[in-house]
């Protein structure tokens, strides 16, 4: 990431259309940020540090080019900056996982989303958001590589190795939440999606 | 977002479980994960943006030398 670049001259018609453009991602830098940090106040602080970094970066921007990726590669940065200063922060990332498990709206299914959500939270980071920026973020493999900044096929063996880790932690039972038996979690996970493809 | 695409929607899993070949049954899972982690993702995207963000955005942009 390029430190902005000052322009010579304000052009406020640009800006503008920054603006709105910046805006529109805010909900999903916050949802990039929570699965990141885990904690959501956390996560909302990183957000807003990522969207005014990219506001003043703004005329190091290219319009047109993509913007979601763009911001997603600078949250990621401030993410990674603040880290090194915090060298028990993976650790926090996992106690605030668990301290936040937050109630769902779908009431046949709360425990499988509480324990994917802590599932996720044991994965290495790297391979957590490979997975995220590609399996929910909507991100192509080279978007995700650039946004990572590494190659693509270290996207490619992240996500699938990621995929695997946390298929063994939801069959496993290895989050081990009192009560829950190994194996519910995955159940619960493959009802739902049925109930999905049979409701289309 | 052409790469959010449900292969869930692509695939409907009407066969039963139990029949199905180890390798389709993997598949069948991370299908299934895949779905949740979207939508748990999706979740927060659709939560209301609280107003500090924009708020900090106005008053950031309130703050900017007067434009000539």
């Amino acid at each position: 990431m390029g430190t902005p670049r000052a322009r010579s001259e304000d052009d406020p018609v640009r800006d503008e259309a920054f603006r709105r453009e910046l805006v529109v991602l805010i909900p999903h830098l916050r949802a990039f940020a929570r699965t990141l940090c885990g904690d959501p106040t956390a996560a909302d602080d990183l957000a807003q540090d990522a969207m005014m970094k990219a506001w003043d970066a703004r005329a190091s921007f290219e319009m047109g080019t993509n913007m979601k990726a763009w911001t997603f590669m600078i949250l990621r940065n401030q993410f990674y900056s603040e880290k090194r200063r915090s060298w028990r922060q993976s650790q926090l990332d996992q106690e605030a996982a668990e301290r936040t498990l937050v109630a769902v709206d779908d009431p046949e299914a709360p425990v499988a989303l509480d324990e994917l959500r802590q599932g996720l939270a044991m994965l290495p980071i790297e391979q957590r958001e490979a997975l995220v920026l590609v399996g929910a973020g909507g991100f192509a493999y080279e978007e995700a590589a650039a946004i990572c900044e590494c190659a693509v096929g270290t996207v490619k063996s992240r996500v699938s190795r990621a995929r695997r880790a946390l298929q063994g932690i939801l069959e496993s039972g290895a989050y081990t939440r009192d009560g829950s038996s190994a194996g519910e979690a995955m159940g619960s996970i493959l009802a739902h999606a049925e109930r999905l493809s049979q409701a289309k | 977002m052409s790469s959010r695409r449900s292969m869930i929607e692509n695939q409907p899993m009407k066969r039963p479980r139990t029949s199905l070949p180890d390798l389709d049954e993997a598949r069948l899972r991370q299908q299934a994960i895949g779905v949740r982690l979207r939508q748990m993702f999706d979740e927060v995207v659709n939560e209301p943006v609280p107003d500090e963000f924009l708020a900090i955005l106005r008053k950031h942009d309130d703050e900017r030398p007067e434009e000539a």
